[in-house]
């Protein structure tokens, strides 16, 4: 299955960036070969940037996305494209992915955060 | 590391002059003017630029006057009239449109509409942000340009800048001179900060003021704590400042009392604390000492 | 009499005492004669009202339109996705999302769709209100928080300018696109400083901005013995006038801290906003 994780860094063995819109990277991988790439995120500086970056996110296929807060407009917008959304992901991206196949992350209900949250950090 | 985020509501409060004495006083900190649209910070820290970067918020559409035929459909379209009708004239037609681009936001309809495409829609430059030395640190600034639209992605990118320099060097603090208002700069200014010193005056302006601002940190779920500037020219309004802090579980973090020194030490280019050795300076080093007490 | 005649005044620099001069001419001129509209264009921060204390006759809500789309007829062509510039309207799959907050109401989207699917919606972006202090006619927009439209607040509130007034408009600091919309059309700017370095700096802002829109305007310099000589040898350099200048007169801090009108409590300096009155019957 291909998702992506919201990344500080460019590896696997980067941190998990706590923000979704204004994440630095998106580290999308394929969950049986871990195969992955990085993908830097543009949308940090914009405004839309949870928009943005879901459709970054959606236009690489993936069926799940793994991070640690979700803003409305981004959540609403993962939704409507059946992407389901994993919050409150710590850890390395590795081990995001580990915790993802083990079926022990939380799935959003709604968004955690209200919006331009995670504008600065 | 930690960030700090100083604003004001409304304008002229003395923001930016604290912000200056607070350079002076953190030990090892990166600082970012994020009021891009009338900055002064630069004017006592003195940077000396080492990179500068051409900032584009946006797009502009402008017209090739050799391709136009005149038809309007532009002007028809346009929502802001930016599209008028007094170009030269070319081969085909005695007077063309053209955009104005101070009016111009950049929306991209009229482009698309062109019946012969003679519309460019290309990136433009609003502004530069600027990576500087200061005799208290890096410091990371901007110019605005005039007529600009101020949606906050340029000081998005200030503080993600800043961030990234308090990162490499291992920086404690990150001072940010915010900007003033309540709008979409100011938003950008104090999202995700650890927390923002309000800068207030004793006047009812001040206080509509505040009462606003406070309004939009406790959306943001932002510790905040306040600052009262020039409190005597009012006791009385400070103290309802202070009750109003008290009742809503906001600390007033200092009071400054009005003193000519800060104007003397802004046309010295020194910041308060370099210029005074008295009041002013002790005034100053406690509302410092509470805004850190708190990390 | 000035009468077709309207008057910005602005500044690059917050808190230099724009809103002072403003509400202080404002009554001057009304004294003077006058037929005068006081228009509180810093939407953001309105303050005029605290010194004016205008009674409010009517007062309400200023919309933009911003897209609704109707599911039925949309068959997901993706135009308006492609067209809209702020992330307002998006298209996901077969689903079109709107996010109104982000709408800067260009009307894009509804021209775009082929289906005619889209119908604009009204969003609420911020109040007008309308009054009489004394015999000034007096208007104000507070744009509600988080919207991004100043301009379209600002728009509505100079349509109530009439002709057979004389109009001073409260322009919010700075020099972005919200005072750009403030200050075009007017027939005279009055540019409020101080004369220290911040003031100045942002003083030459301002000017930039004025002769980029080429208007006529002159200056006020507020608290004019502090401070140093700069500005007024910026002006002379320059060419530009400076019609008035009033003092750092701790009175007028604590006037203005209280709300209260300098030409009312200080009748000394009545005769400064007199004057410049004058000084713009003059320049016309």
């Amino acid at each position: 299955m291909r998702i992506a994780v919201t990344s500080t860094g460019e590896s696997l063995i980067s941190e998990v960036d706590p923000r979704f819109g204004r994440a630095a990277f998106f580290i999308v991988c394929d969950t049986d070969t871990m195969d992955f790439v990085a993908i830097e995120n543009e949308n940090v500086a914009g405004g839309a940037a949870g928009i943005g970056s879901a459709k970054r996110v959606i236009d690489e296929g993936v069926e799940a996305v793994l991070t640690g807060n979700c803003g409305p407009n981004a959540q609403r917008t993962l939704d409507a494209a059946g992407v389901k959304l994993y919050i409150g992901v710590t850890g390395t991206v590795a081990e995001a992915v580990e915790h993802f196949k083990s079926g022990t992350l939380t799935i959003a209900e709604g968004p955690n955060v209200p919006s331009h949250f995670g504008m600065d950090k | 590391m930690k960030e700090v985020v100083v604003i004001s509501g409304k304008g002229g409060t003395g923001k930016t002059s604290i912000v200056a004495s607070f350079a002076a006083l953190a030990k090892n900190a990166v600082l970012a003017d994020c009021d891009v649209d009338a900055a002064d910070l630069h004017l006592i820290l003195n940077p000396d630029v080492k990179r500068t970067t051409d900032f584009s918020g946006g797009k502009l559409a402008s017209i090739m006057t050799d391709k136009c035929i005149g038809c309007g459909r532009c002007e028809d379209v346009c929502h802001f009239d930016a599209a008028t009708f007094d170009g030269p004239g070319n081969d085909v037609v005695e007077k063309t449109y053209t955009i104005d681009p101070i009016s111009c936001e950049g929306c991209g309809v009229c482009v698309h509409f062109c019946p012969v495409d003679a519309i460019e829609f290309k990136e433009a430059v609003n502004g530069q942000w600027f990576v500087s030395e200061t005799r208290f640190g890096p410091m990371v600034h901007a110019r605005l340009g005039i007529a600009q639209e101020n949606s906050g992605k340029l000081v998005s990118l200030i503080r993600k800048e800043a961030k990234r320099i308090a990162t490499e060097q291992n920086s404690d603090l990150i001072i940010v001179d915010g900007s003033p208002g309540l709008g979409c700069p100011v938003i950008a200014s104090i999202t995700g900060a650890d927390r923002v010193l309000v800068v207030t005056e004793p006047t009812l302006s001040g206080r509509h003021d505040l009462d606003r601002v406070i309004e939009l940190t406790k959306h943001f779920n932002i510790p905040t704590a306040i600052c009262i500037n020039k409190w005597d020219i009012n006791p009385s309004i400070a103290a309802e400042i202070r009750d109003a802090a008290h009742s809503r579980n906001l600390q007033i973090a200092g009071e400054i009392a009005y003193d000519p020194a800060v104007t003397k030490a802004q046309i010295a280019a020194k910041s308060g604390v370099e210029y005074s050795n008295g009041r002013l300076k002790g005034q100053i080093v406690s509302l410092w000492e509470s805004v850190l007490g708190v990390f | 009499m000035l009468d077709n005649f309207v008057v910005a005044i602005a500044s690059g620099k917050g808190g230099t005492g724009k809103t002072t001069v403003a509400t202080n001419l404002a009554s001057a001129a009304c004294d003077s004669g006058h037929k005068v509209q006081y228009l509180d264009c810093d939407v953001e921060e309105p303050n005029g009202h605290i010194f004016l204390r205008p009674q409010i006759a009517a007062s309400r809500q200023v919309t933009i339109d911003v897209p609704q789309v109707d599911t039925e007829k949309c068959t997901a062509c993706g135009q308006c996705g492609q067209i809209c510039q702020y992330g307002a309207i998006v298209c996901i799959k077969d689903n079109v999302l709107t996010f109104e907050q982000l709408c800067h109401a260009c009307g894009g989207c509804f021209r775009v769709c082929p289906d005619d699917a889209i119908t604009p919606k009204p969003l609420e972006i911020g109040t007008l209100a309308c009054g009489k202090a004394g015999a000034i006619e007096f208007v104000s927009g507070q744009l509600n928080i988080g919207h991004v439209r100043t301009p379209t607040l600002i728009k509505e509130v100079k349509r109530h300018i009439h002709p057979e007034c004389l109009a001073i408009i409260d322009v919010p600091p700075g020099t972005s696109c919200p005072v750009v919309e403030a200050l075009k059309d007017t027939d005279f700017v009055l540019l409020v400083t101080e004369p220290t370095p911040f003031g100045l700096n942002d003083l030459k802002l301002a000017v930039e901005l004025v002769r980029e829109l080429s208007l006529p305007f002159a200056v006020v310099i507020n608290r004019y013995d502090v401070g140093n000589e700069k500005v007024e040898e910026y002006c002379e350099a320059e060419g530009i006038r400076v019609a008035a200048r009033l003092p750092d007169d701790r009175r007028i801090a604590e006037l203005y801290s209280s709300g209260k009108m300098i030409v009312r409590e200080l009748p000394e300096y009545r005769n400064c906003f007199v004057d410049l009155v004058g000084a713009m019957e003059a320049h016309r």
